[in-house]
């Protein structure tokens, strides 16, 4: 039981960091979709275009690692899942192709035309996807995947709870990556960028703050056992969830942006673990599924266990220095394309110390490696027990 | 039983839709596998010698690879999904086993995507060597996350490592899964593709500009550089492959039968090159006698097991075209090895490439010919193994989803990824195209990466300070 808890533990700190890492850089597309023209928008796509490009693979890889931990620890409720849910998740895959794809084709043609097809397929692509991987979550969340699923179920994804908890990740997305940008902006001494997306995270904070409390009234009627929960024993990280998005709305109001993208993530970090706090130990509420039922061994647990800590210890300095790379500007576009055949490094370097997405995976980094210790302190009490 | 009931209609579409996802992302992965290794080759000739020729190859190529690493990230995102809507049954069951070399394959995945984004975006600002050693983890977590996946595949033919008790199952050894009999030597049967096809098709790229008569020393270099490693691989290539041959008639011998054209167990077992089989009959190939024999057990008499030992049902369905494909994949093994003589023997003679055109004809296509020859080797292993997912355990009509829609998932699939690689193989030859041109071209650009000539971002006044 404790391995599944632990493993349960790993596959939500899998789904926070792609939540807080690759949701704002589905975010950034919501923010290039919504900015006007080629001359108007020129400069915010430009900045949402810097921020994202060298770190969304690597964010993406969260999804694919959330996805192996649910299939090998939990195998009956994920292809329950995968099969009650399968059109949204087919169509959050097709969002997903479209965005990568577009993103990258998008930096490489030439010919304004061009760019603004693969641009707009980048951007429109990113809403589907967030929106549909919400709607998969609200169906488990509202108890509507049946433990023996074997056919979809257009009524499964397409309940209140799920259409809003769809529009919730679109919101969050949304507000992730204008906070980020806010920080971005900041440190690049852009006062434009800086005031145009504080405008728009405070829209979207209040926007996503606005769709949380519905979704929690909401969710009385198709989850009484989990809205009870949210407001019993995962009360504090609730009220965590509140304060910290009302936090950042503040400081944004009030123009001093520094902390917000750590706020902003610990906010939305918090929302995910309320959610997991106040559903365990169900997997699939309102089936028999739970965490140590869903069809993994024990020895499997422990190996998932035991990659989990190599993964912290391999991917968690990888990050950090990717990001802290990131931070101080060192890594650019445009990496071919030399007429002159000077060495690397001939710009001069700007010398920049707070790189806050640095900070922002350093302390990632911390809180993984110290969620990663407990869970396997815990795992190693449960079997000398 | 279930398991026809549950046979469906969805096999087939569900199968044809794995075989054109997986067959479209082999190719970026084998790329992804073993493209790093040769931009990394070329910086290290840059850097030591100070070659501006190989560091302006390596550049460029790294620029392809951001472009070929987008779409493989993707590509490979599809897959991970339809592992479960595709194959629920399959990952129901056995999810719990063959999850865990999956998990390994992530932390791979993990550092290559990380320092794949500071190896390509820090090519400005990481001074050189630093710049070198940021690439190295890709090269090596190509290989290792290579091995993981195929760890899955070699299990999937050879399963074990696991206890089953009352239908479920009770225990794993990780180290046995992954590990597993087969995996020996399939790991470095398609990590030697991965080489094999990116070498000959960098390699080709150059050939074909040397064909259109761009003799200077940037097409022969990196015609080399791709060139020269594939062609030293391939005679391993063809060691391992025909170990492997080997060690599947004693594993799977069913299959093998169906590569050889086995229909009855007995000595003296002939090889047949190329033909169709049908009706008891090969039509139209060429028959050497014992040499199957002789291949499988050293000597005429060795007996080799046909596909008379099982029943009709738990046959691959289509034998000519796993016959047809293992021809395909061994011919143009031994082609490619030819090329790879040819130029040995050029160098060994004039101390150059040889410049008869058929020579260079064969390295432009060969590129090409290394992809099919892959290509049709997951024919072979695939749809040699049917009826089975995993191996005399279930079928992959039981591994099959029970949903409806797969022809329409398969179709807009299928229109989807032709306009991906369309786009992809137009968007390269674009950038090729500018780089012939000299490099700097853009202006105008509304958004996206500045170029990096700093005289260039200069000169277009409507970009915003940095």
């Amino acid at each position: 039981m404790i391995a599944a808890a632990a493993v349960g533990g790993i596959l939500l700190a899998a789904v926070t960091l792609y939540g807080i890492l690759g949701g704002a850089d589905f975010g950034g597309g919501l923010w290039d979709l919504l900015a006007g023209g080629d001359r108007r928008g020129h400069a915010p796509r430009r900045l949402i275009d810097e921020s994202i490009t060298p770190v969304w693979e690597a964010n993406h890889v969260w999804l694919v690692f959330a996805l192996v931990i649910f299939w090998t620890a939990f195998p009956d409720a994920f292809a329950a899942v995968m099969t009650a849910a399968a059109l949204p998740l087919w169509l959050a895959v097709g969002g997903i192709v479209l965005r990568g794809a577009g993103f990258a084709f998008r930096k490489e043609v030439s010919g304004l035309a061009l760019q603004r097809a693969f641009g707009a397929v980048f951007a429109f692509s990113s809403l589907l996807t967030p929106f549909f991987m919400g709607t998969v979550i609200g169906a488990v969340a509202a108890g509507s995947i049946p433990a023996d699923a074997s056919h979809a179920s257009m009524a499964a994804w397409t309940s209140p709870t799920s259409l809003l908890i769809g529009f919730l990740f679109v919101g969050a997305c949304g507000y992730l990556a204008a906070v980020y940008l806010v920080g971005e902006a900041r440190r690049r001494a852009d006062r434009r960028m800086q005031g145009y997306f504080t405008r728009r995270a405070l829209a979207a904070g209040a926007a996503t703050g606005a769709l949380s409390l519905t979704t929690l009234l909401e969710l009385r009627g198709p989850a009484p056992a989990l809205q009870h929960n949210l407001t019993g024993r995962a009360l504090p990280l609730v009220i965590l969830a509140g304060l910290t998005g009302l936090a950042v709305l503040a400081l944004l109001a009030a123009g001093r942006p520094r902390g917000i993208r750590v706020l902003g993530a610990l906010g939305v970090a918090a929302v995910v673990w309320g959610w997991g706090v106040a559903q365990y130990p169900a997997l699939l509420p309102g089936t028999a599924v739970t965490l140590s039922n869903a069809g993994a061994p024990h020895s499997t647990l422990v190996a998932l266990i035991v990659l989990f800590i190599a993964v912290v210890v391999l991917i968690g300095p990888s990050f950090a220095l990717l990001f802290s790379l990131h931070g101080r500007q060192l890594l650019q576009g445009g990496e071919g394309l030399m007429a002159s055949a000077a060495g690397p490094g001939s710009p001069p370097r700007r010398h920049q110390r707070s790189g806050t997405p640095g900070r922002v995976s350093r302390v990632l980094a911390i809180g993984l490696i110290a969620a990663g210790a407990v869970a396997r302190a815990r795992a190693r009490g449960g079997r000398d027990r | 039983m279930i398991a026809a009931t549950r046979a469906s209609g969805e096999v087939v579409p569900a199968r044809a839709q794995m075989a054109a996802t997986l067959g479209f992302h082999i190719i970026l992965a084998c790329l992804g596998i073993a493209l790093p290794t040769i931009v990394l080759i070329a910086e290290f000739i840059g850097l030591r010698r100070r070659d501006q020729v190989a560091m302006v190859l390596a550049r460029r190529w790294s620029q392809a690879m951001g472009v070929l690493v987008a779409v493989g990230a993707v590509t490979g995102t599809v897959l991970s999904f339809e592992m479960g809507l595709l194959w629920p049954g399959l990952m129901r069951r056995y999810g719990a086993v063959l999850g865990l070399p999956f998990g390994v394959e992530g932390l791979f995945f993990f550092l290559e995507a990380i320092f794949t984004a500071i190896y390509l975006y820090g090519w400005r600002r990481l001074g050189g060597w630093a710049h070198w050693w940021t690439g190295v983890p890709i090269a090596l977590s190509g290989i290792f996350g290579a091995m993981s996946v195929i760890a899955v595949n070699a299990w999937m033919n050879q399963p074990g490592g696991f206890t089953v008790s009352h239908g479920r199952i009770v225990s794993v050894d990780p180290w046995q899964v992954f590990f597993n009999h087969a995996a020996i030597y399939e790991m470095p049967h398609m990590i030697l593709a991965a080489y094999m096809v990116s070498g000959f098709t960098v390699a080709g790229v150059y050939a074909a500009g040397i064909l259109r008569g761009r003799r200077d020393r940037y097409h022969y270099t990196g015609f080399a550089l791709g060139f020269v490693p594939a062609a030293i691989l391939t005679p391993f290539q063809i060691f391992v492959g025909d170990t492997a041959a080997r060690a599947i008639a004693q594993d799977q011998p069913v299959k093998f039968a169906s590569m050889e054209y086995v229909a009855r167990t007995s000595s003296h077992v002939p090889e047949w090159l190329a033909g169709i089989y049908a009706n008891g009959h090969v039509y139209a190939g060429l028959k050497i006698p014992d040499v199957d024999s002789l291949l499988v057990g050293f000597s005429p008499g060795t007996k080799v097991i046909g596909w008379d030992t099982v029943p009709a049902a738990d046959r691959p369905p289509v034998v000519w075209l796993i016959h047809l494909c293992f021809d395909a994949m061994v011919g143009i093994g031994f082609l490619l090895l030819l090329a790879g003589l040819w130029a040995l023997w050029g160098w060994w003679r004039r101390r150059a490439l040889p410049p008869q055109r058929l020579f260079w004809w064969l390295g432009a296509v060969s590129g090409l010919a290394a992809i099919v020859a892959m290509e049709a080797g997951w024919v072979v292993t695939e749809v040699g193994r049917q009826p089975w997912v995993v191996y005399r355990l279930q079928t992959t009509a039981q591994a099959a989803t029970t949903n409806g829609g797969v022809i329409t998932s398969l179709s807009i699939v299928i229109a989807l990824y032709a306009v991906l690689g369309a786009a992809t193989v137009l968007i390269l030859r674009a950038l090729a195209r500018r780089w012939r041109r000299g490099g700097v071209a853009e202006t105008g650009v509304p958004y996206g990466p500045q170029p990096d000539v700093p005289d260039a971002r200069a000169a277009s006044p409507g970009r915003a300070r940095t």
